[in-house]
Formats: structure tokens, C-alpha cells, sequence
């Protein structure tokens, strides 16, 4: 009794060491390039600003972390919230959450289109979905307000149609950078709906209506159950992205409002302060870790629900 | 009961889809008409003209640039791609066990870092490698691309593995395929549309890069997006319009080839 | 997908890529991009058989923290007068007496002793510029010389402007406009200089660097930007105007200097040596744009370039144009939070 439970442990091991093995080539060059890193960052943040950008190395100050959401009032010296930067951060947030949802809403008909093709001509679709973004994104979004500008195809098309009567001022505003972001991240949100939708098992969908479900129904309890985890993966390509987006806010929103993105990339350049842009972007990032973490714990549990 | 409607169908979802594709396309098309132009700006129009072309292919530093973007692209892409579908394979259709959510988070933090702290960071520890091993060809730039390529190749092959029962891998199994065999002719060919997903984001992703590239590179390794950084602040001509046509012309190509081919399979 | 494909490509980018830097005379400039003349370097390469490689960065704090981090492979690079001292002063430049080589003497004496580089013992110049008022004139008529074009706008030019997305640039027109020095620590004024730009941000289109682009096309009517692009667009469209803000306006001039750890220092003095010759010099401008510091190098500027308003400073504001000096690191920091602030 006891050795068919050693051998069955046995068997377990083995499964895990392989499974560590199978992971190990991501997981070290993640280490090398992107976790080690971070380590470095992570001593920055706790040293003393160089006077000229850098640290002051070994020397311990918690200044960094302090500015992150605490300020000395520039004129009075008193100590109060950092409300500039939780603007900027509560603007990111926003943007980023719209952003997602307006991916979604047009990257899953797209990708369930595409998955509902003949199948030699699915993959042509994933790459006409991809063609445009073969085209450095610089030189993407300069087109983009070739289309959004005041003279552009928009505002021509909406006054042909008679739906306004002078051009909408859209460059440089909030409207410029969501329309980018939406352009710039839909792929991110397409290519995993469509990796797990292409699998899609279409005698579920048929039970469903001889069931007498309507289409709704169909959609909605059987499809989008079914390919949740592009669902996921999806939301999560392009929500954290855009919580860092740094050249569209540049770019399409005139470079007047700020992004979390172009606030930590202040601190590393004219701002010379890297222990408050390294604080920063730990927490943010342990921000989004969380989330993540919190996220994807009950899109697995409604998962599993759903069979 | 006589069904004269597809099942597949979902009203509303193809006009969707068409909207989708005619927003992609829009800025594109704008792009490839003022490569056609005449004057040096890429919002007048000034008549048509190949000029830009002329200028593009005699301009060695952006031709080199555009080269240098695509092997790294897919060097990059190809690494991450490798990578992420094994660690897929090792972190779904698994009963949970020790590590596994630390291996997700681990996977996916380069998505979480600022791209400027992962830049500053990788530019002090690289340099210090530089300095010791005398080494500084494109390695570097590769490995940096590599890391943060994989969450992007990694979602969807994960994503396409989850929504994939296990019945036929096991059905193969029980008719003693080795491991290997199994993988081979039942799951590969099954994960094909999440592994092409996960290349094709992969590979764009690293052909948009600005700001690793920017910190990491060492000298005469400018990319595309490096070198067009440079001209935002100054001037941007339709020299660029040129080089990026050029290049859908060529992808248009590839697809259009990779359509035939598939096509003489089925 | 073809992998053998792939990875034969990989094998010949790094094997051909990592060895480049390896002949002798070689030079690998280190500069920001778009800068420089690409006609310039060919005559050099034919004149002294050296390869040359140039590399471009877009920020001058880019380029202190890397070449700060070491194993970079450069040269030259062209700092902005702001930032020269600190490279100095952090021991990265090689003191390579430029003003002992024998092209010296047409350098303009009013680039010689400067205060980022006294006596000139480190750098030469490569170009110098300023910030300074575009305007359309067809949309606005009145006095341009002044930064109240875009600080307190008139009625025609509000939701029309684009200002220089460059912290130190801003905040120097800004100050002086409210009357104070260049590093002032005054908190009353820096917070007059706070609540103006809060103020004034509503009132501008944009703060982007497409200048060329927009201002001829009529989506600005009024910049706050550098001259060399106010004057490419007025080539495009003869309604551009340019003027000089009396209040006070930043110069910058980039130099060009030589790294302590140039693997190619020789060739890099000969580089030093040759931009200094008046027709070389010209070729530097007649890319960019700017003007560059080497006396008799005007005569062989393109015709557009001969005698532009945005390029001779006239007389009466001379004295208003002042260098941006670089300010002690808490005067920086605190104005980073203003900017911080007006941005937020």
C-alpha cells in the first residue's frame, strides 16, 4: 500500500520537475531580462537622488518612496497628499479601463468573425488583423491624425453626413488618446479571442438553439463562457499596456496631460529624480500584480463554474 | 425543424468586424497615399510623386535601420515564441502545484514594468556586461526583446491550450505514442492558431519598440523606431511613408504567397 | 514557419554585427538624431579613410545615463551648453584643447569663452539655437516680440498655439516674463509662475514637436518653438513670422566633444578639427537648419538660408537671449514639480 503511494508521489515529482524544466527557458530569460532588473530598480528606489539624474549609491533615503504619495507643499512646507500624481494616475486608469472595454466590444465580433471563416482562410484574417501593425507605431499614429485631425476623413465624413456642422476638435484631446490607444491595442485584444475561439465546438452552439435558446442566449451562456480565457488574456494585454502608454499621450493628446507613463519618464529624464521614478513604477507595478492576481483567481472560478 | 440560418452567425458581429477592419485600414491607406506625395509634408498634399522612394533607397541609414528592426523582430519573436509554448504547456491542463501561480506572475511581470525602468535598469546591467566581455553586438538587444515578447506569445498560446480538452493527447497515449510523438502530431498541430497568434504579437511588438532599444543598444544599432525618434522632434518627411509602404507591399506579398501555398494543401 | 530560415538570419546578424567596431580607423558619433548632415560625414570618410558610424539619442539625459553606465563604444558626443558642465564635472570628457588645433581661429570669438566650456578646452561648437515666437500672420497682426504671444494670448490666437514640450524652455520664458532670474529659488514668484502656466495651458492647442508640419499647414497659428524649425516652415509657407521675445528667451548650443574613454580619440580630433572649417560648418547648418558659430561659414549657406530673420538676431534683443544655465539639483527638482503640476 504504502510503496503504490510512494510510487504515486514518485510519478507527481517527476511531472512537476518536467513541468519546471518545460518553463525554465522563459523563465530565465524573463529572470535575466526583466525580474534581475527590477532588483536593480528596487535598490534605486531606496537610495538618494544623484544630482544629476542616477543615485548616490549606498546612500539610504526614503525620499523616493515618500514623494510617491506625499508631498512638501512647494510654497508653504506643509505636508500634504501628492494630488498631481493621483490625478495623472486616476486619469491613466480611466482611459485604460475604457480602453479595454471598447477593445472588447469590437475585438470579439472581429475575432469570432475571423474564427468563423473557412479554415485555410482563418490564418489570411490573423494576418490582415496584424499587416497594420507592421508599421511602426510612430508612423502609425502620425496617420492616425490624418484621420482625426479637424481636416481629416472623420470630420469630412460626419459633415458629408450631415451628423455635425463644423469639425469636432479631436486631436489633443482625452477622445484623441482613446481612439489611438483602442487602434494601437486591438490586436492584443483579437488574436487571443481568436486563439481560443478558433477551437470553438459548434454542436454545443447547435444544442443551445435546439434548446430554443435565442441567439443572445447562445452568446451569452454558451460562447462567452466557453472562450473565457481569451477573454482574459485579452483584457489583460491590453489594460496593462495602456496603464503605461507613453508615446500616444505624447503624440495624439498634445503632450498636455500626462500619463503615468510620461510621469515616470519625467523623473529618469529632465526630472533627475530615479528614486521617485523607480518608486513609482514598483508601486504600480504591485498595483497591477494584485489586480492581475485578484482578476484572474475569479475568472478561473466563474470558469470552472461554467464547466 | 428546417433551420434557414447559420448557427454560426451572430447578427450584428460580421458589420462589427467590417467596421473593425475599415479602422485598421484607414490610417494605412492615408499613410500609403502621402508616400505618393510631392511636397516635403505628410498632411498637404502636393501633387503625386516617387521622390520619397528615391530618397529611401538612397538613404543607407534608414534601409539598415529597417533591416536591423526586422532581424531582431524575428530573432525575438521566434526565441519568445519557443519559450512561451513550453512554459504553456507546463502551467495549464495541470492540477495546481507548488510555484504555479509564481511562474504566471513571473511570466508576465516585463508586461507590468514600465518599459523606462526596464530600459534604465537592463542599460546598467548590460553596460557592466559590455565592459567585461568586450561583446556588445545585437545579443543584447535580442535578449531584451526576447523578455518582453514572451508574456505577449504566451496569452494566447495559453489561452488556446485552456479552451483544448485533453482526450485525443490522452487517446494517443493509450495507443503508446511516446511523450514526444504525442506533442508532435496531436497538440502541435492543435495549439497551431494560438502559436501563430502569439508569434505574429510577438513580432510586432518588438518592431514597435522605442524605448529599450533606445537604452540598450550600443553604437551604430539603431532600429526603425529609433532612428524615426530622432525626426518627430525635427521634421518628419514622407521618406517614412515610403520605407513603411515598401514594407506593407511586401507583407501584402508574403500573405498573399502564404494564402496559395495553404490553399494547395487543403 | 520556416526556424532553419530564422535562425540562419540570427547567426549572420550577430556574427556580422559584432564585427563591425573591430578595423582600424574607425569613428562612432554618438548625437541626436536627425542632426547630422549626411554629406558632411562622406566627405570626411573620403578625406581621411576612416569609417564613420553615427548613433542617435534623443534626449541629453539619454545620453548622460548611458554613456554614465559605461561600455557604450562612442567617441563624440554633442551635449547642450546646460549640460557640458556636468559632463565635465563627472569626468567624461577628454580634455582635448580644441583651441590649440588649427581650424580654431574661425570660430566666432563670442563662442569662446563661454561659460560652459571657458577657452574652449573641451568642445567646439556644432550648432547653436533659440526658442523663440512663430506666428501665422494672416491670423494675428500685432507685436510678436513677446512671450505674452503664448503666456497671456490674444483673443484670435487662444486654441491655436503650440508650445515646445521641453520643461527648461518653458519654465525660462515663463520666469522671465514674470520678471525673475534664470534658477531663481523665490517661492512668491515660482508660485506666480505655477498659477500663470495653469492658467495659460487651457489656451494652447498642443505641446507637441510637429512644428513643421502644422504651423504651415494653419493648425497652429502660433508656436513657442525652436528657431531652425520655425524657419523650415516659413520656407513652406511665407506667412510665418518669427519673433523674439523681449522678455527674455533660452539659447542653446550643442557642442561637439570628445569622450575619456574614445576607443578612436585621434580620429575624433581630427573630426573636431574639420567641422571647424567654415565650409564644413556650412554643411552642418544646411541640413538642420541652425546656425553654427564658425566665422565665413555664411557664404556658403543655401540661398533660403542666407540672411534669415530667424537666424540674425537683430540688435535690440540680443541682450534679452540668455544661455540655460544648468541650475543647482534643488532648483531642478522643485522645478520638476511645477512642472508636474501644470501637467498633472
Amino acid at each position: 500500500m504504502a510503496s503504490a503511494a510512494d510510487a504515486a508521489r514518485r510519478a507527481e515529482n517527476e511531472k512537476t520537475r518536467s513541468r519546471w524544466l518545460l518553463s525554465a527557458p522563459a523563465l530565465v530569460i524573463i529572470f535575466v531580462a526583466a525580474i534581475g532588473p527590477l532588483f536593480v530598480m528596487l535598490a534605486y528606489s531606496f537610495m538618494a537622488k544623484g544630482d544629476y539624474g542616477d543615485v548616490k549609491y549606498g546612500q539610504f533615503s526614503l525620499d523616493g518612496w515618500f514623494s510617491v504619495f506625499l508631498q512638501r507643499d512647494i510654497f508653504d512646507d506643509t505636508i500634504g497628499i501628492a494630488e498631481a500624481h493621483l490625478s495623472i494616475i486616476w486619469r491613466s486608469v480611466r482611459l485604460s479601463v475604457i480602453t479595454t472595454a471598447v477593445t472588447l466590444l469590437l475585438g470579439f465580433p472581429t475575432a469570432y468573425f475571423i474564427a468563423t471563416r473557412p479554415r485555410h482562410t482563418r490564418e489570411i484574417w490573423v494576418f490582415l488583423v496584424t499587416i497594420p501593425f507592421w508599421t511602426n507605431l510612430l508612423i502609425r499614429t502620425f496617420a492616425m491624425q490624418q484621420v482625426i485631425r479637424n481636416e481629416g476623413i472623420l470630420n469630412t465624413l460626419l459633415m458629408w453626413l450631415h451628423v455635425i456642422d463644423e469639425p469636432l476638435q479631436i486631436m489633443y484631446s482625452d477622445w484623441a488618446i482613446l481612439f489611438g490607444m483602442v487602434y494601437v491595442y486591438l490586436p492584443l485584444m483579437v488574436l487571443p479571442l481568436y486563439a481560443s475561439m478558433e477551437k470553438l465546438d459548434f454542436r454545443l452552439i447547435e444544442a443551445g438553439y435546439d434548446l430554443y435558446a435565442g441567439r443572445l442566449a447562445v452568446l451569452r451562456r454558451i460562447i462567452i463562457p466557453l472562450v473565457k480565457p481569451g477573454v482574459v488574456a485579452g483584457s489583460i494585454l491590453v489594460f496593462i499596456p495602456s496603464l503605461g502608454a507613453y508615446v500616444i499621450p505624447r503624440v495624439l493628446g498634445g503632450g498636455k496631460n500626462m500619463m503615468i507613463g510620461n510621469l515616470i519618464e519625467l523623473q529618469f529624464g529632465a526630472g533627475r529624480n530615479w528614486p521617485l521614478g523607480a518608486a513609482l513604477s514598483i508601486a504600480l507595478m504591485a498595483a497591477v500584480m494584485v489586480a492581475l492576481l485578484f482578476y484572474v483567481r475569479n475568472a478561473a472560478r466563474s470558469g470552472a463554474q461554467h464547466g | 425543424m428546417a433551420r434557414h440560418f447559420d448557427i454560426r452567425s451572430q447578427p450584428g458581429f460580421p458589420l462589427i468586424a467590417l467596421f473593425t477592419f475599415a479602422m485598421l485600414y484607414l490610417p494605412i491607406v492615408t499613410l500609403v497615399v502621402y508616400a505618393f506625395n510631392a511636397s516635403d509634408s505628410v498632411s498637404q498634399w502636393g501633387g503625386f510623386s516617387l521622390r520619397w522612394f528615391a530618397d529611401a533607397w538612397d538613404n543607407s541609414a534608414v534601409q539598415d535601420a529597417a533591416l536591423r528592426s526586422i532581424i531582431i523582430a524575428l530573432c525575438a519573436a521566434t526565441i519568445a515564441t519557443i519559450a512561451a509554448t513550453m512554459a504553456a504547456i507546463a502551467t495549464t491542463r495541470t492540477a495546481p502545484y507548488r510555484g504555479l501561480g509564481v511562474k504566471y506572475a513571473f511570466i508576465n511581470t516585463p508586461l507590468m514594468v514600465p518599459e523606462i525602468v526596464t530600459a534604465v535598469a537592463l542599460l546598467i546591467v548590460f553596460s557592466r556586461i559590455k565592459v567585461w566581455t568586450g561583446y556588445s553586438g545585437l545579443g543584447y538587444l535580442i535578449i531584451a526583446h526576447t523578455a518582453f515578447c514572451i508574456p505577449f506569445a504566451y496569452l494566447p498560446i495559453r489561452a488556446r491550450l485552456e479552451s483544448m480538452d485533453s482526450t485525443l493527447e490522452r487517446a494517443a497515449a493509450d495507443l503508446y505514442a511516446t511523450p514526444w510523438m504525442a506533442f508532435r502530431r496531436v497538440t502541435l498541430p492543435l495549439l497551431r492558431p494560438g502559436i501563430i497568434a502569439g508569434f505574429m504579437l510577438a513580432f510586432v511588438i518588438s518592431l514597435d519598440d522605442v524605448v529599450i532599444t533606445e537604452f540598450v543598444k550600443s553604437g551604430g544599432q539603431d532600429t526603425l523606431p529609433t532612428y524615426m525618434l530622432g525626426q518627430i522632434r525635427r521634421a518628419v518627411t514622407p521618406e517614412i511613408n515610403a520605407i513603411a509602404t515598401a514594407f506593407l507591399a511586401l507583407s501584402v506579398i508574403l500573405v498573399t504567397a502564404f494564402f496559395f501555398i495553404n490553399r494547395r494543401k487543403t | 514557419m520556416n526556424w532553419k530560415m530564422t535562425a540562419a538570419s540570427a547567426a549572420i546578424a550577430l556574427l556580422g554585427l559584432a564585427g563591425t567596431a573591430m578595423a582600424e580607423g574607425n569613428l562612432n558619433i554618438y548625437n541626436w538624431g536627425d542632426y547630422t548632415s549626411p554629406e558632411l560625414i562622406k566627405k570626411f570618410e573620403d578625406k581621411y579613410k576612416v569609417k564613420v558610424t553615427v548613433t542617435d539619442y534623443d534626449s541629453n539625459d539619454t545620453a548622460l545615463a548611458k554613456i554614465r553606465a559605461g561600455g557604450h563604444g562612442f567617441d563624440i558626443v554633442v551635449p547642450s551648453a546646460n549640460y557640458l558642465p556636468i559632463w565635465v564635472k563627472e569626468g567624461l570628457l577628454l580634455e582635448a584643447r580644441p583651441d590649440q588645433m588649427s581650424n580654431f581661429k574661425n570660430v566666432d570669438e563670442r563662442w569662446v569663452n563661454v561659460p560652459w566650456d571657458p577657452g574652449r578646452h573641451y568642445s567646439v561648437p556644432w550648432q547653436w539655437g533659440l526658442s523663440g515666437i512663430g506666428i501665422n500672420k494672416k491670423v494675428y497682426s500685432g507685436d510678436i516680440n513677446t512671450s505674452a504671444i503664448f503666456l497671456d494670448p490674444p483673443k484670435e490666437l487662444v486654441g491655436k498655439i503650440n508650445v515646445e514640450p521641453e520643461m527648461n524652455d518653458v519654465l525660462f520664458a515663463t520666469i522671465k516674463y514674470l520678471g525673475g532670474e534664470w534658477c531663481t529659488t523665490d517661492k512668491a514668484l515660482l508660485k506666480k509662475v505655477r498659477d500663470k502656466l495653469v492658467e495659460a495651458k487651457p489656451k494652447w492647442l498642443a505641446m507637441d514637436y510637429s512644428v513643421t508640419e502644422k504651423l504651415p499647414s494653419g493648425d497652429y497659428a502660433a508656436v513657442y518653438y525652436w528657431n531652425g524649425a520655425i524657419l523650415r516652415s516659413r520656407l513652406k509657407n511665407p506667412d510665418i513670422a518669427f519673433g523674439y521675445p523681449k522678455e527674455g528667451y533660452p539659447v542653446f548650443m550643442d557642442s561637439v566633444a570628445i569622450l575619456k574613454d574614445a576607443k578612436n580619440p585621434e580620429n575624433a580630433k581630427l573630426f573636431m578639427n574639420f567641422i571647424m572649417e567654415p565650409e564644413n560648418a556650412a554643411l552642418i547648418s544646411a541640413f538642420a537648419k541652425y546656425a553654427n558659430g564658425i566665422k565665413g561659414s555664411e557664404q556658403f549657406f543655401p540661398a533660403d538660408m542666407k540672411g534669415a530673420p530667424e537666424l540674425n538676431v537683430p540688435a535690440q534683443f540680443e541682450k534679452a537671449g540668455e544661455f540655460l544655465a544648468t541650475c543647482a539639483p534643488e532648483v531642478s527638482e522643485l522645478y520638476a514639480r511645477i512642472w508636474t503640476d501644470v501637467n498633472k
